[in-house]
């Protein structure tokens, strides 16, 4: 699209033709814009140009911003991101330290639990062992100390066992 | 000045030096949005700049130039309206004080007050223009562009030129106060 056809839109020279008669003739254009503007009208053309130009002229000789860091401040930038990521890594290492040493620790106590545990599984056998040997020895001591009284008792009770 | 070609830096550079005033003043007029204004001067530099090969100088570079310029105000203003839903912030100035730039000279305060006033309506009046009529009007009578130089800047028949520029003289009249 050529810039005529952007700038028209849809009318082409058809439409443009249509409004121009809709408008008036073109003598009759001529005549109105080469004829003096009234005294008023003019002058308030020219003022509107002036101000135009006036504030035009004022924006652009005002100073125009240029972001430009200074030396110092890209200086205390550089010196605070290195900082920050002097922190970053510290706490990463920190943390990596930290973890392996809480898995150290846990092998650790794994390890000595392993080495511990027969130890504690005689313990166990011995302790079993003497509660065994005690119950046999109660068990004897019991049936031998039988009150006089109750030797009859212990008797029918024995030969119920051999039945 | 190179045409249908790459221009170096120098040459544009200079090119913007001498044309930048001009199309800035064109667009503040057209939005009285500095920074529109400011924002659309770069895209239309920086398009010409690209598009340099492009030109083959059967206009004058202003001409060139103003016609990308008129463009690229369509399209904002298209996209606006297209994005009508989004929120969108408009930094133009009132009608008040886009007048208050009217040099004192040497006149007494009640004229100053006076020709402000009337510099205020004919920014009412252009407000109140087409878009057409608003771009015809501001070449005309800000740019001081001559009938031809409109028509060729707008790719509209000078017939076209005339009559939006009689349209939109006779809605300034009407707003001094004067005939319709």
């Amino acid at each position: 699209m050529n810039f005529k056809d952007k700038f028209a839109g849809e009318s082409g020279e058809k439409a443009e033709r249509d409004e121009l008669q809709a408008l008036g003739a073109d003598e009759v254009l001529n005549a109105e814009l080469n004829a003096e503007l009234e005294p008023a009208l003019d002058e308030a053309l020219r003022n509107f140009r002036l101000s135009v130009h006036a504030w035009s002229e004022a924006v652009l000789s005002r100073p125009q911003k240029v972001l430009v860091a200074s030396p110092h401040k890209r200086l205390a930038r550089l010196a605070v991101g290195w900082a920050l990521g002097g922190v970053l890594v510290a706490s990463g290492v920190s943390a990596g330290v930290w973890q392996h040493h809480r898995q150290e620790m846990k092998i650790a106590a794994m390890r000595a639990a392993e080495r511990e545990r027969p130890v504690a599984q005689q313990q166990k056998q011995q302790a079993r062992v003497e509660d065994e040997d005690l119950l046999a020895n109660v068990d004897s001591d019991v049936s031998r100390e039988v009150p006089a009284a109750m030797e009859p008792l212990a008797q029918l009770t024995a030969e119920d066992g051999t039945k | 000045m190179a045409t249908g070609e790459e221009i170096s830096a120098e040459e544009f550079s200079a090119v913007v030096i001498k044309h930048r005033p001009h199309i800035f003043r064109f667009l503040l007029a057209s939005t009285r949005d500095v920074d529109l204004a400011e924002g659309l001067t770069q895209e239309c530099f920086l398009k010409a700049h690209r598009n340099w090969a492009s030109f083959r100088g059967e206009s004058t570079a202003m001409t060139w130039l103003m016609r990308i310029a008129i463009n690229l105000q369509k399209d904002h203003w298209r996209n606006r309206r297209m994005q009508f839903w989004r929120q969108t912030r408009t930094n133009a100035v009132d009608l008040g004080e886009a007048s208050e730039w009217l040099s004192s000279g040497e006149s007494s305060a009640e004229q100053q007050l006076l020709a402000r006033e009337r510099v205020k309506q004919v920014w009412k009046a252009v407000e109140g223009l087409s878009e057409r009529q608003r771009t015809v009007f501001l070449l005309r009578y800000v740019e001081e562009s001559e009938l031809s130089e409109i028509a060729r800047t707008t790719g509209l028949s000078e017939g076209t030129v005339k009559a939006h520029l009689s349209r939109a003289l006779a809605r300034v009249r009407a707003e001094l106060g004067g005939k319709r």
